[in-house]
């Protein structure tokens, strides 16, 4: 049913675009042929058929056991991999300054604030994200709060027609209601000069007490029973902080140190919202405690310990570690901390340091769309699932390996042999943000290589 | 030197290390104790020695930290009491053309960050030597994938920032790591080296009128101590200034001026500037070299590349991962770096940057090129390091697959005939 709902509504905002609403309507079913499969729920597959029609996975397994639709388009795909889309859950592309955007910096806690409404769609990381093979991102706000607003959950349609603003990226839920989760930090982050908090127990405290006040917001307006005189004024912040602890917005929650770590679990114990623990750099050392509070952890990769505090005793050996313990892992590209188009990169990386394979492969898709509430839809290469998906030239645990072509929704979103895809792949003049209306005001005490999360 | 750094990385294996626990510690925990002597061969199923085709199945053998003998393993005979070591591939210890650890500490807090100071826009007497913490951690970092020898000193951010240093990735001292203690002026062209304060430049052609303006006085100050000095008893040299002492061994060849900078237009005034006062220049970053590859080779400067991952936003929106491949096939010489981070990570891997370049129109051949001969060539190493060669440093770096692959390990450091790292990475 709400896959149903979501066609509904992209016909219908296509339509407003003056666009012949043709969309997914009709559309002649594709079949690719003879590619190894990689479908993330299942056994890797030699030689696989993958069928798609009206944006949808019709069948996938091996080729002689998959029948190609009458009138199907068949692709040849022998030589080839194909494997799901992949999902970054923590991505800044298009937040209009890297690594930041939503909040601002009047306060440490700002629910209320969505970074939805601050995301310029032309940015060139999203052309970089979809030749990376990457298909669905969690744009986070922040950093540097307790509380940096809501993240939105996107699909990269960039095809079809061509994306003019950010509504076209959004994933909606069975009431039509985009998606999202919120942004939350701790440790040295979110730890400034007043009003943001100095110490670690007030960063706790802070965050406890708008926790409180938004559950008895939230019995006010129970008590109210709807009656007008009685609800008390609408309150964007304890809104979004009722829907964590009403399970309908996870909380994306980037802490490293092994204690901050802890007091994440501490306060998802006691306010009951759904946890994803973010970066995680010291998650190897409470790795048994993180498996007993059954919270899974979006991992980030990267090539050297140190560059803060809080990192210093970062290691690749994180995601396995995390996995042997029995802790869904995913990875994120942190973009522009990692480039997206070298995301399986960071699963590669993982390998080397003792993570098993399929458990790398599906920590760049299917544990991903488990941490955004996604995994009905995307994440895996099963029938009746969204047809984003990644044909790969060489495994994608290689370095050698490229990604040929990205699809969303069935419609291709990237081909590397087309040259203005090629340029974003690969980089070259004009391949930069410069080609954006976005030029005035650039913050250059961001500029420098590094950015703020 | 060399006994220096064989007695001095026998000190850093001493037992307190052993049991200090983590990360760092566990590189050394395993190293045999024979590796004191020094006397060492490296077997290798493939050796590639950049100075000829890879050998296969063969050997490096290494004596009082110089490789004696290489070849094919059945036809070298390893002296009695020689430790062995062997792995799948062998290469030359890698060398990073442009880093700055050393100066720029893993923690990111300020007293350990001295590799940039923010006092003046121009400093080019600041010397490189007298911030090298040798037992950074970072050091050993790197050391563990493989870099034996890194180029490194005072980072790009101000118009001229400070000198940098050559040096090995072991050792207790700055004097017992560096093999060059005065390689180049670190300059800066572009936006990241513009301020709204008096003293620096804020636009272009004002960085370009000061860079020249000290060169001038540079070349005015060296006049005068050569006309002093032809005057004999009777010559009244000027009074020794250390700014134009570090600025005229650049006019005098004897130091280069690295530059980084981004956009072509900063690379074509680079180009004029070198010209004008017959400097030598390394381009430095130089994103958007490929369009200027014609001018870049007429005037003889090589390029030390931007990292190949380097993030692509502000000066840096048009960087390539093809670069690298579009300069060495037109025949500049080019070397990869690790650079400068300001965040997270603090530094990046040379290593790793080299196979991005291998995975975008480098052969792997000319790819570890860019981080070995090439490099060396580039940094006036090349008689001590950056090929496997009879006379040259026992430097070598050991790994259990193409070293370019994600998931490869390296197994093994060696520098001087010395275990350096031989915990799997």
């Amino acid at each position: 049913m709400r896959v149903f709902g979501w066609i509904v509504v992209v016909a219908w905002s296509v339509a407003w675009l003056g666009v012949p609403a043709t969309s997914f309507a009709q559309e002649r079913a594709k079949a690719f042929v003879g590619a190894k499969i990689i479908p993330i729920d299942g056994d890797e597959i030699d030689a696989g058929t993958l069928v798609i029609e009206n944006g949808k996975i019709v069948a996938v397994g091996p080729a002689d056991a998959v029948d190609v639709p009458d009138g199907a388009e068949k692709i040849d795909a022998a030589g080839k991999i194909i494997m799901p889309g992949l999902i970054c859950t923590h991505s800044h592309i298009g937040g209009m300054r890297p690594g930041s955007g939503a909040a601002d910096g009047s306060a440490p806690i700002q629910p209320g604030v969505r970074i939805m409404d601050s995301i310029n769609v032309h940015d060139a990381g999203f052309k970089r994200a979809v030749a990376g093979g990457l298909t669905t991102l969690n744009i986070m706000p922040g950093s540097g709060h307790l509380i940096s607003g809501q993240t939105i959950y996107v699909k990269l349609r960039l095809e079809d027609p061509k994306p003019r603003k950010i509504d076209d990226f959004f994933i909606r839920d069975g009431d039509g209601k985009m998606m999202g989760g919120l942004k939350m930090a701790n440790g040295t982050n979110s730890m400034r000069d007043p009003p943001f908090p100095g110490t670690r127990g007030k960063s706790a405290f802070l965050v406890r007490e708008q926790y409180i006040k938004a559950r008895e917001y939230h019995d006010k307006v129970q008590r109210a029973e709807g009656d007008p005189t009685k609800l008390p004024p609408r309150n964007l912040h304890y809104e979004a902080l009722v829907e964590a602890m009403q399970g309908k917005r996870i909380v994306h929650h980037h802490t490293h140190r092994h204690d901050d770590i802890m007091t994440v679990l501490r306060l998802a114990d006691e306010f009951g919202f759904p946890v994803v623990l973010h970066h995680v750099s010291d998650g190897w050392k409470v790795a048994n405690e993180i498996a007993a509070a059954k919270a899974p952890c979006s991992v980030i990769v990267i090539d050297s310990p140190g560059g803060k505090l809080e990192a210093r005793y970062v290691r690749y050996e994180t995601g396995g570690i995390l996995e042997k313990a029995g802790v869904p892992v995913a990875f994120h590209t942190d973009d522009y901390i990692t480039d997206s188009r070298v995301f399986r990169r960071s699963a590669a990386l993982a390998v080397r340091a003792g993570m098993s394979r399929a458990g790398a492969l599906r920590a760049l898709t299917l544990a991903g769309a488990e941490m955004l509430g996604l995994q009905d839809r995307i994440g895996s290469l099963a029938a009746g699932k969204d047809a984003d998906f990644a044909i790969l030239e060489g495994d994608p645990l290689s370095v050698y390996c490229k990604t040929l072509e990205t699809y969303v929704d069935g419609r291709k979103v990237f081909d590397r042999s087309d040259p203005d895809d090629r340029l974003n792949a690969v980089g070259g003049y004009g391949a930069g943000n410069s080609r954006t209306p976005y030029l005035c005001c650039f913050d250059t005490a961001n500029a420098n290589q590094g950015g703020s999360e | 030197m060399n006994g220096k750094i064989l007695s001095c990385s026998n000190r850093v294996l001493t037992p307190p290390r052993l049991v200090a626990g983590l990360l760092g510690a566990l590189l050394f925990a395993l190293l045999p104790t024979s590796a004191a002597i020094g006397q060492i061969a490296v077997r290798g199923k493939t050796v590639h020695t950049m100075a000829g085709p890879p050998i296969s199945d063969g050997i490096v053998v290494i004596k009082d930290g110089k490789i004696s003998a290489i070849g094919v393993a059945d036809q070298i005979a390893v002296p009695d009491g020689y430790q062995v070591l062997s792995a799948e591939i062998v290469t030359p210890g890698l060398i990073d053309a442009h880093s700055t650890v050393g100066l720029a500490g893993i923690y990111n807090q300020k007293h350990d960050q001295d590799q940039i100071e923010r006092s003046a826009p121009i400093q080019p007497e600041l010397r490189a030597i007298d911030a090298f913490n040798a037992r950074e951690d970072l050091i050993e970092w790197i050391r563990g994938f493989g870099v034996t020898t890194v180029h490194t000193g005072h980072a790009p951010g101000e118009l001229m920032s400070g000198q940098t240093l050559i040096a090995k990735t072991a050792g207790r001292t700055v004097a017992d790591c560096v093999i060059v203690p005065a390689k180049a002026i670190a300059a800066t062209l572009g936006p990241n080296a513009q301020k709204s304060d008096a003293k620096s430049p804020g636009t272009r052609g004002k960085a370009i009128a000061m860079l020249r303006s000290e060169l001038i006085k540079a070349r005015e100050y060296l006049d005068k101590k050569q006309r002093a000095a032809e005057k004999g008893d009777q010559g009244e040299p000027p009074p020794r200034d250390l700014r134009l002492d570090a600025l005229g061994q650049v006019l005098e060849g004897k130091v280069s001026l690295m530059i980084t900078l981004q956009r072509a237009v900063d690379i074509a005034s680079a180009l004029r500037v070198a010209d004008e006062f017959d400097i030598k220049i390394w381009l430095d970053g130089a994103d958007e070299s490929y369009l200027l590859v014609d001018e870049i080779k007429a005037a003889g400067v090589p390029v030390i590349i931007h990292p190949t991952m380097t993030r692509a936003f502000a000066e840096h929106e048009n960087m390539s991962f093809e670069t690298a491949s579009k300069l060495v096939n037109a025949g500049i010489p080019v070397a990869l770096q690790s650079g400068y981070e300001s965040y997270v990570p603090k530094t990046r891997v040379v290593l790793f940057e080299a196979a991005e370049a291998a995975a975008n129109g480098l052969s792997f051949e000319q790819a570890l090129r860019t981080i070995t001969i090439d490099a060396a060539k580039i940094l006036g190493i090349d008689d001590r390091v950056g090929s496997l060669e009879v006379g040259k440093d026992g430097d070598v770096a050991m790994y259990d697959g193409d070293p370019f692959e994600y998931t490869t390990h390296c197994t093994g450091t060696v520098i001087e005939g010395r275990v350096v790292s031989d915990k799997p990475r």
